[in-house]
């Protein structure tokens, strides 16, 4: 078991970045807890892939220093790490069958023959994939090449963490839940660190114990999946977490009053005046947002969706548009309709920032 | 179910083309049947010769059959060690060139250029190369103390013709080869790098087998083409020192056009042409077969 430190790691694929925006990925200090699982969550070409590929050494990087617990390994080749990593389309080895291709990073490293041959059914019996070890990998379909890509990952017992490159991608709907849940056993029984790719937040909130949301080569938020949600650090969190994501007003400030165009929103607490160019907004999730035939904010339905298990209305606030709730209680939803807002789980972003209000 | 339109207009396209060989290959290979199964004296006058001219060929005792064993053993023979020589080294050279950068172009326009270099010209450009008074190559080696000479000694003669056409091939399967290992995505690189695997294991178990459709038609390639190698021997030794290097092309056109001995040459043409056919069908369906075999 291992801890990965990063010590201020950036990565720039241009060699040394001039400008902030060189960055694939922008300094980072974090602790990898050791045993934990973690989900790394951002849209394509947030640095996602480049950060997995600097802890595996496939990519070394420009800046800073990676730790494994207190031995320095930034320049150390992929090969010598002890690092198992799971790409995102599968790999197998064309002439090798099953088992040759689950035994390869065994055999490579020169483990005695018995303990290859253990391992190798112990995976293959976790996977389902007992009944094709002695079939030619190639011929296989997409869903069993990614397991045992898969499977090539898992095999290796003594490695210091596990990286998942958007392992599921190509794999079926049915199977992806199944496999999931299997990753999520095995990283229960094993303890090994786990590091999971994933633009899939559904993915990453089921797998990880923590999230790091990235966003343009940036860690935004590092958290369990109930402080995504509830306490987002930033508004592209808010936004990117959560379907659909949260509602995000501009918004003038004074204490513990906000008004969006005009109409005065009650917050949970006071906020200091923020400064003058500041960006201010309200950032609500659609799940606190509840359209309600009491008083309220008055809003304007356009267009109500019916997701089976809720129905949200999608609503104007003055000029802006935003998502609410609809109670189930509520059966005839008007054109004209009032909107109530949990000021517990209203927050307000102060540049795209979290800011912190006092209790009142 | 897949119904796809008929559209016979496609005929036009392929009407001139099939017009074009008719005329250059079908017409001209039917005459050449036609001489195989008849003998003349001239004058247009011919007499039905049955299946004698390929009996003859075929049979060793008879001196057109030993004169067609030999120049078929030293034919494969070319072949053969042509081929050893060029796919390992083609494949060695295309894992050594550069994958990114400006090194790329210039370094594939570089292997193509022997290519571009038509055969009587690669033949002009070494026979002055290997003379042993003026060439760059035969007096340095002459000047070594090396006994060379390509029109006196027959080890000469050949390891130059094997050279020659080394040099002048070997970029078409280097060619080939790059382009199929370009076609390797990254990931299986950097999939074998966490296994662990060593360079041979990458070459073994990633690279080859990915190459193995492109070797397939370099080699089927390089076969035809050694098979029938005529203008390098015949402007470089003129097919000696003795018949040393007087390959079945040199062979058959020495019989038909410095002989004229025309049922000899047709019989012979045919079965040269067969040979051919035959090993390229075999060597073909024995790789497809392999394919298929491990898909299952």
């Amino acid at each position: 078991m291992t801890r990965i430190t990063l010590d201020g790691v950036a990565h720039s694929y241009s060699g040394k970045a001039q400008t902030e925006r060189d960055y694939a990925l922008k300094p980072l200090h974090h602790v990898w807890e050791k045993g934990a699982a973690y989900a790394l969550l951002g849209p394509s070409g947030c640095g996602k892939t480049t950060l997995l590929n600097i802890i595996s050494g496939l990519v070394i990087p420009s800046e800073g220093r990676l730790l494994f617990d207190d031995v320095d390994v930034t320049r150390l080749p992929t090969e010598k790490r002890h690092i198992a990593q799971v790409f995102q389309f599968p790999v197998i080895y064309d002439t090798m069958t099953v088992a040759e291709n689950l035994a390869f990073p065994l055999k490579n490293r020169r483990l005695p023959k018995p303990m290859i041959e253990r391992r190798v059914a112990e995976i293959a019996e976790m996977l389902d994939l007992t009944a094709d070890l002695n079939r030619r990998a190639r011929g296989l379909t997409a869903d069993a090449k990614q397991k045992i890509s898969l499977g090539r990952g898992l095999v290796r017992a003594n490695v210091a963490a596990i990286l998942f490159d958007e392992p599921l991608t190509v794999i079926d709907p049915a199977l992806k839940w199944k496999l999931r849940s299997k990753l999520k056993a095995v990283h229960r029984a094993s303890d090994i660190l786990m590091i999971y790719v994933t633009h899939d937040q559904t993915e990453a909130l089921t797998f990880a114990d923590k999230v790091v949301v990235m966003n343009e080569g940036k860690a935004v938020q590092i958290g369990t999946p109930a402080d995504l949600f509830e306490r987002p650090q930033h508004t592209f969190v808010g936004y990117f977490i959560g379907s659909p994501g949260m509602n995000l007003l501009p918004a003038k400030l004074s204490g513990a009053r906000a008004s969006v165009d005009g109409i005065e929103i009650q917050l949970a607490g006071a906020y200091p005046s923020p400064p003058k160019d500041a960006r201010v907004q309200l950032g609500i999730r659609p799940d606190y947002a509840m359209l309600s035939a009491a008083p309220g904010i008055p809003v304007k339905v356009r267009r109500v969706t019916d997701l089976g298990r809720k129905r949200l209305a999608h609503v104007s606030l003055g000029a802006h548009h935003m998502v609410a709730t609809i109670p189930n209680e509520m059966s005839n939803v008007g054109e004209e309709a009032n909107v109530v807002f949990d000021p517990a789980r209203t927050h307000v972003y102060v540049d795209d920032i979290l800011a912190q209000g006092t209790p009142t | 179910m897949n119904h796809k339109p008929l559209n016979n207009r496609a005929w036009f396209f392929v009407l001139p083309v099939l017009a074009f060989v008719m005329f250059s290959s079908i017409i001209p290979a039917m005459t050449v049947v036609n001489y195989s199964v008849q003998d003349t004296m001239g004058a247009n006058s011919f007499f039905w010769n049955g299946d004698q001219w390929f009996r003859d060929l075929l049979d060793p005792s008879t001196e057109i059959g030993a004169r067609f064993n030999d120049a078929l053993f030293r034919t494969l023979a070319f072949s053969l060690v042509a081929l050893a020589i060029e796919v390992p080294l083609g494949i060695v050279i295309a894992l050594n060139l550069p994958r990114k950068g400006k090194a790329v172009g210039v370094s594939l326009v570089l292997m193509a250029l022997p290519m571009l270099i038509p055969w009587n010209v690669v033949g002009t450009i070494w026979q002055i190369f290997t003379r042993a008074d003026i060439g760059l190559f035969g007096a340095a080696l002459t000047g070594l103390g090396l006994h060379y000479n390509v029109t006196e000694d027959a080890v000469s003669a050949w390891v130059t013709i094997v050279v020659i056409d080394v040099w002048h091939w070997t970029p078409l399967v280097i060619l080939l080869s790059y382009a199929g290992l370009r076609a390797i995505p990254d990931a299986f690189y950097q999939a074998a790098r966490i296994d662990g695997a060593s360079r041979w294991a990458i070459f073994l178990n990633i690279e080859l087998p990915k190459l193995q459709k492109v070797l397939v038609i370099a080699v089927l390639l390089r076969f035809m083409q050694t098979f029938m190698i005529y203008t390098e021997p015949v402007v470089v030794t003129g097919g000696g020192p003795g018949s040393a290097t007087t390959f079945l092309s040199i062979d058959l056109v020495k019989i038909a056009l410095g002989q004229v001995d025309l049922g000899n040459a047709a019989a012979m043409s045919l079965v040269y042409y067969l040979i051919t056919l035959t090993v390229c069908w075999v060597f073909y369906t024995i790789m497809t077969q392999i394919e298929r075999r491990r898909d299952a």
